[in-house]
C-alpha cells in the first residue's frame, strides 16, 4: 500500500520532530511529477497487483493542492489495481481544511480524512506551536463529518507540560463530544531536538510525572472503551469498524511502499525476481531526492534485505501493539518451519509474562493482555531475546 | 610494569632520537624491539670502578618535579638527546603520562664527567603517590643517598615528611633541593627555614633550581658525586646481586633489574637464586639508559638488569639476592613483603570471557607484583578473583590498564581492607587451624557468635596543612573516627597533623575530601600502624530480599546506617524501573536498616509505530535483548551489569 509523503509544513510545531521543511515557495508541479514518478517506479519494482490503502502522510499533504492528490492516484491506479473500496487517508491540519479544499480532495479520491486535532484547549494549542485554534479545529472536524461521515479521525495529545488528569478528562469528554468514530490517542513524546523539549529540559516547562501519565491513559481507555470504542492498537481506538486500514497494514506487517522525501516502505521486489522483503528509506531531503527521482525514476537511499529473524522480530514488535495480537495465521505466513507455539510455548520468558498476566499465548494467537498492552516496551526485549536464542 | 625498552611500542613511538640502539624505520610496529643487541658494540663497564659510582634516587611529593628533574639529568649526562619533547621520560604507562603521577620505579645509568673523572651515576626514579610507598623503599635499598624535591611555593607537604623519614631511617645522605624558583609565587627562604626546623638540615644545604628551566641542575650533579657516598663493595668478593624490581617480556622472559653489592656477573655465569635455590645460566647483562642496552659485564657497585632464563616473575623475587653456583654468600635483608590494603573482587561480565581475563590478569601480575591474587567463586558472579591493591589509586589504575592495555572490561566489587576476626568458636578455629583470621571477602565475615574480637586495620597518617584549614580538618578527622596524635607547627604557613585512622576510613574518598575542603592546599600521606579492635558488622543491600553480593561491605557499627541510606538512594536512580515494584534495603543480619523504593512501571509503551517509525523503534529493541545477555539477575530483578560500579564509583568521585 502506498503512502505518499508531502514533506512540507508552513510552520514546525514545537514537539515535531519529524523530516519536515518549512518553505517560502514549494514548486508544486516538479514535486507533484515525482511523486507520480516515483510511486509509478516502486510499484512496478514491487509488481504488486491490487492496493488496499493509500496514505497520505507528512508533513501538511493538505496543503497539497487536490490536483497533486489526484495525480498520484491516477498513478497509483496505472500501475495497479486500485479498487473503488480501498482506503485512501489525507492527514490534515484543521488549518487547511475549509470545506472547498475538503470537497476537492473528496473528488481527487481521497476517503477518508485524518485531522491533527492534537487538543482542544488554546492554551495548549499554543504551547504545542499549533497555527489554529481549539474553535477552528471544532470547526474543521464537523465540516469533514459532513462530507466523509464515519471516515474521519481525529488525532490528540495526552500528557502536555501543566496539564492534569481531570484537564485531560475534560479534553476527552469534549473530543468525544466531537469526533466521528475514530479516535487516536498520543502521548506526547519530547524528542531531542524539538523546542517543547528543550523548554522542558531547560526547566521552563514541567515534564509530567509517570504515574499521571499512566493514570491519563488508564483513563482514556476506560472512557473510550465505555463509550463503545475498541481499543485495536496501543494508541487507536474506533467504533462501527471504522479502523484504518492502512494503519493495520503496519501493525499486521504487511507489504508498504514509501513514496517521497524520507519515507519508508517494507515490500518484497518482485519486479527484479526478488523474493525477500527489504527494508527501504527514500532520500530525506526533498530538493536532493526530486533530483535522485529524475534522473533514475525513484529516491531510494537505502536498501536493507530483512532476515527472517528480522522479519519475526518486528512482526512481533508491531503485533503486539494491537488487539488482536500476532495470529498463528499471520506468524505462519512468516515462519511456515517454526510454530508461535514452539518459539514462546516453551518455559521461557513469555512463559512467565503470561503466568505473571501481561501476555496470552491461546488458540487466537499471542497478544497483550490490558495491563500488558500499557507495558508493551518491557515486555517486548525479554521476547526478542527469547527469540533470538530459537 | 613495563619499563622503557619493554614498552618498545611507547618509547618508540614517543623518542625517535635519544635511544642508541632505535629499530630500524622499515620494521613494522609488532617488531619494535629498541633493545635488540644485534650489531651494536657492548658496554664495558670494568671503566667504572665502586669509587666512580653513585647510586641514589629522586624522592618527593607529588607534583614537586621529580620526573621533570630527572629528565633534565638525563639531558645533561647525555643520555637522552635534549628535546622539548622529554616530558615525564620515565614515566613510559598510559596511565602514568595521563595522570601525571609515577607509578612504578624506574632506572637510568648516567655517565658524568666531574673534575676529569667519569662517573656512573645510577638514577632510580620513584613512585609519587602514597599507595606507592613501597616502591620508594623498595628503590631506597639499592642506593646510597637522595635528593629530596621540595617545590618552592607549596614547601613541606606530607609526602616529603614521610619520604625524609624513609631515606633518614635507611640511613642515606639527603641532598635537599628546593625546586620551581623561577614561579611568581616562589618562596625558597621559607621553604629552607621548613627544612631546617623540620629535618634539621642546615639552610645552606638547600640547593635552589629550577628543573623546568635546567637553572642549577648541573649543581645538583656535582652534589651527588661529592656528597653521597659510593657503594661500599668490592668486586673481588663473590658475586651478592640484590633484585630489587622485575619486569616480564614475553619474547624473553623475566628481567630483573639488580644491584650487585659484590663481585662481578656475566653472560654464561651459573647463578643461583637464595630464595628458590633454582640455578639458572646468564644469558644477558646490562646497564638501563633508561633502555636496556647490553654490557659485558656488570661490577660491584653497579646497577643494571639480568636475564637467566626465569620464566615467570614469582622467580625473581623481590629483595632476593642472587649468588654463583657453589659460592653462596649470606643473603642480603630483604623487603618486607608488599602489603595490600584494600581488596575487591573481579569477575568477568560474561563469564565465557573468563579465560581472556585469566590470561590478561597473570600478564599484568607479571609487571606489578604488589597485586596478589587469589581465585574465587560466588554464587552470584561466577568464577573471578580476590585481588589486593595497595591503595585505591592502584586499583584504579590496574583497572585503568585492563581496559586499555588489555581490552578487558570487568565486574568488581566494593573494595573491603583486610579486617581480621579473633575466633571463640571452637569448630571455627578446628576449621581454620587457627584462631585469628584475615578476612579480605564480606562473604566470609563470621557472624558475631563465634567470634571474641574484631579487629581492623589502622595507618598514622601524616597532614600538612596552611592553619586556615585546621577547623575543617579536624572535624574530617574526628568524621572518619581519627584519633589526634601530635600537631605541630612547621612554620606560621604550615601546621603538621598527626592521626590514627581506621585504614577502611580513609582508603575510598578521605584524600579527595581533604582537598576539597582544603581547596587542594592539604596534603596527606600514611603507613601501617597495626590493628585495633573495632566493632564491625556486614552489611547487606537486598533487592526485594536477595543479597546483591557485589555491595556487601563490612562497615562499622556506628557507620552502618548513614552507608546503606546512601547506598539504597544511589542505586534507585541507577536500576531502570521494572514491571513490579523493587525494595531496594539495607539490612545487617536480619535487621532492614534502611529501605527505598522503586515503583514499578505502570505504562511504557511507545505511542507512535507506523512506517518511519519502526526502523528506529528496532534499532533500540535490538540494543534492549541483546543487553538482557548483560543484565545481573537477583531474583527476579534485572540490573544493568555497570549499575553496582557506578553505585561505587559515584561514592569515590564524591
Amino acid at each position: 500500500d502506498p503512502c505518499p509523503q508531502w514533506p512540507y509544513c508552513r510552520k514546525r510545531c514545537s514537539y515535531c520532530n519529524f523530516n519536515t521543511y518549512v518553505v517560502p515557495a514549494v514548486d508544486e508541479a516538479v514535486l507533484r511529477s515525482c511523486l507520480v514518478r516515483e510511486a509509478q517506479t516502486l510499484l512496478r519494482l514491487s509488481q504488486v497487483h491490487s492496493i488496499t490503502s493509500v496514505f497520505f502522510g507528512g508533513g501538511t499533504p493538505s496543503l497539497a493542492s487536490p490536483g497533486t492528490v489526484a495525480a498520484v492516484l491516477e498513478a497509483v491506479a496505472g500501475a495497479a489495481h486500485l479498487p473503488a473500496g480501498a482506503e485512501v487517508t489525507l492527514e490534515a491540519n484543521p488549518s487547511s481544511t475549509s470545506t472547498s479544499r475538503l470537497a476537492g480532495f473528496r473528488a481527487a479520491g481521497v476517503n477518508r480524512l485524518s485531522i491533527g486535532v492534537q487538543s482542544l484547549d488554546d492554551t495548549e494549542l499554543r504551547m504545542l506551536g499549533r497555527e489554529h485554534t481549539a474553535a477552528e479545529a471544532r470547526k474543521a472536524v464537523e465540516a469533514a463529518r459532513e462530507l466523509f461521515p464515519g471516515r474521519t479521525s481525529i488525532d490528540l495529545l495526552f500528557g502536555l507540560p501543566r496539564q492534569s488528569r481531570d484537564a485531560w478528562a475534560q479534553r476527552l469528554e469534549a473530543a468525544l463530544r466531537l469526533c466521528d468514530d475514530h479516535i487516536s490517542l498520543y502521548q506526547l513524546t519530547l524528542e531531542k531536538g524539538t523546542a517543547l523539549a528543550a523548554q522542558v529540559r531547560g526547566g521552563a516547562l514541567p515534564a509530567p510525572s509517570q504515574d499521571l501519565l499512566a493514570d491519563m491513559y488508564q483513563t482514556a481507555r476506560t472512557v473510550l472503551v465505555a463509550a463503545g470504542f475498541r481499543h485495536y492498537e496501543v494508541s487507536n481506538f474506533a467504533r462501527k469498524g471504522a479502523l484504518s486500514t492502512h494503519n493495520l497494514s503496519y501493525w499486521r506487517a504487511d507489504q508498504y511502499i514509501g513514496v517521497g522525501p524520507g519515507a519508508h516502505g517494507r515490500f518484497v521486489l518482485s519486479g527484479e525476481g526478488g523474493c525477500s522483503r527489504e527494508a527501504r528509506v527514500q532520500t530525506l531531503e526533498p530538493v536532493a531526492w526530486m533530483r535522485e527521482v529524475q534522473s533514475q525514476g525513484h529516491g531510494t537511499r537505502s536498501r536493507v534485505v530483512l532476515s527472517l529473524l528480522e522479519q519475526l522480530e518486528e512482526l512481533l514488535t508491531l503485533g503486539l501493539r494491537t488487539d488482536e495480537g500476532i495470529t498463528h495465521e499471520r506468524w505462519g505466513h512468516f515462519s511456515p518451519q517454526l510454530s508461535l507455539q514452539a518459539v514462546f510455548g516453551e518455559p521461557g520468558e513469555a512463559r512467565a509474562l503470561q503466568q505473571e498476566g501481561w501476555l496470552v499465548l491461546d488458540s487466537g494467537g499471542l497478544r497483550c493482555t490490558w495491563a500488558g498492552l500499557a507495558v508493551l516496551d518491557s515486555l517486548l526485549p525479554d521476547l526478542l531475546w527469547q527469540l533470538q536464542r530459537v | 610494569m613495563a619499563l622503557a625498552g619493554r614498552a618498545a611500542l611507547r618509547w618508540g613511538t614517543r623518542l625517535p632520537s635519544p635511544c642508541p640502539l632505535c629499530r630500524p624505520a622499515w620494521l613494522p610496529a609488532a617488531c619494535q624491539r629498541p633493545y635488540s643487541s644485534r650489531g651494536k658494540e657492548k658496554l664495558d663497564m670494568s671503566t667504572y670502578p665502586v669509587e666512580s659510582i653513585r647510586n641514589f634516587s629522586i624522592i618527593a611529593h607529588v607534583d614537586h618535579g621529580k620526573s621533570t628533574l630527572a629528565d633534565r639529568l638525563l639531558e645533561i649526562t647525555g643520555t637522552i638527546s635534549k628535546t622539548d619533547r622529554n616530558k615525564q621520560v620515565l614515566d613510559k604507562l598510559q596511565v602514568e603520562r595521563e595522570r601525571g603521577i609515577t607509578v612504578k620505579a624506574q632506572s637510568a645509568s648516567l655517565f658524568y664527567n666531574h673534575e676529569g673523572i667519569n662517573y656512573l651515576l645510577n638514577l632510580i626514579d620513584t613512585p609519587g603517590h602514597v599507595d606507592f610507598s613501597y616502591e620508594v623503599s623498595r628503590s631506597l635499598s639499592a642506593c646510597q643517598g637522595v635528593i629530596l624535591v621540595v617545590d618552592a611555593n607549596e614547601g613541606i607537604q606530607a609526602q616529603t615528611v614521610a619520604n625524609f623519614y624513609l631515606a633518614f631511617e635507611a640511613q642515606l645522605s639527603i641532598i635537599p633541593v628546593i625546586n620551581k624558583i623561577d614561579l611568581k609565587n616562589a618562596d625558597p627562604e621559607r621553604v629552607e627555614k621548613q627544612i631546617e626546623k623540620l629535618f634539621d638540615i642546615p639552610t645552606d644545604e638547600c640547593i635552589r633550581i629550577s628543573a623546568k628551566q635546567g637553572t642549577n641542575v648541573e649543581k645538583v650533579l656535582q652534589k651527588v658525586i661529592e656528597k653521597i657516598p659510593p657503594p661500599q663493595c668490592n668486586t673481588a668478593d663473590p658475586l651478592k646481586a640484590l633484585v630489587f624490581d622485575s619486569t616480564f617480556d614475553h619474547y624473553r622472559g623475566v628481567i630483573a633489574n639488580i644491584a650487585l653489592f659484590g663481585g662481578e656477573i656475566a653472560k654464561g655465569h651459573k647463578i643461583v637464586s637464595a630464595h628458590t635455590n633454582k640455578r639458572y645460566e646468564v644469558h644477558e647483562v646490562g646497564i638501563l639508559s633508561p633502555n636496556e642496552q647490553p654490557t659485558h659485564k656488570l661490577y660491584a657497585g653497579q646497577v643494571g638488569y639480568l636475564i637467566a632464563g626465569m620464566k615467570e616473575v614469582t622467580e625473581a623475587q623481590i629483595g632476593d639476592t642472587l649468588f654463583l653456583y657453589k659460592q653462596p654468600v649470606e643473603p642480603l635483608p630483604g623487603f618486607k613483603s608488599v602489603k595490600p590494603m584494600v581488596f575487591a573482587g573481579m569477575y568477568p561480565i560474561d563469564q565465557t570471557e573468563y579465560n581472556n581475563l585469566k590470561s590478561a590478569l597473570e600478564r599484568l601480575t607479571l609487571n606489578d607484583s604488589s597485586v596478589t591474587v587469589h581465585r574465587d567463586s560466588s554464587l552470584a558472579l561466577g568464577a573471578g578473583w580476590r585481588l589486593g591493591f595497595l591503595g585505591l589509586l592502584h586499583m584504579e589504575v590496574f583497572n585503568q590498564r585492563l581496559e586499555q592495555e588489555y581490552n578487558m572490561s570487568v565486574i568488581l566489587t566494593a573494595p573491603t581492607v583486610p579486617y581480621k576476626a579473633v575466633l571463640s568458636s571452637a569448630k571455627l578455629i578446628k576449621e581454620y587451624g587457627k584462631d585469628q583470621i584475615t578476612i579480605i571477602n564480606p562473604a566470609q565475615f563470621p557472624d558475631k557468635l563465634s567470634v571474641s574480637e574484631y579487629l581492623e586495620p589502622t595507618v598514622l597518617g601524616t597532614i600538612v596543612t596552611p592553619p586556615e584549614y585546621i577547623g575543617k580538618i579536624i572535624t574530617l578527622c574526628q568524621d572518619r573516627r581519627g584519633v589526634q596524635k601530635d600537631m605541630l607547627y612547621i612554620d606560621e604557613n604550615r601546621v603538621m597533623l598527626k592521626y590514627l585512622f581506621p585504614l577502611n576510613e580513609i582508603v575510598v574518598d578521605f584524600y579527595d575530601a581533604l582537598k576539597s575542603l582544603s581547596s587542594g592546599y592539604a596534603s596527606f600521606d600514611y603507613e601501617d600502624a597495626g590493628y585495633q579492635s573495632a566493632d564491625l558488622i556486614k552489611m547487606d543491600i537486598l533487592l526485594n530480599g536477595n543479597p546483591v553480593e557485589e555491595l556487601a561491605t563490612v562497615i562499622h557499627k556506628d557507620k552502618a546506617h548513614a552507608a546503606g541510606k546512601l547506598l539504597c538512594e544511589r542505586l534507585k536512580e541507577t536500576i531502570p524501573r521494572q514491571l513490579f515494584e523493587i525494595a531496594i534495603q539495607a539490612a545487617i543480619g536480619k535487621k532492614i536498616i534502611a529501605r527505598e523504593t522503586l515503583k514499578a512501571y505502570r505504562k511504557n509503551v511507545v505511542a507512535k509505530c507506523y512506517g518511519g517509525d519502526i526502523t528506529r523503534k528496532m534499532k533500540l529493541l535490538r540494543r534492549q535483548a541483546e543487553g538482557k545477555r548483560l543484565m545481573r539477575k537477583i531474583g527476579n530483578v534485572e540490573v544493568p551489569r555497570d549499575a553496582f560500579i557506578r553505585v561505587l564509583k559515584r561514592e569515590t568521585d564524591k
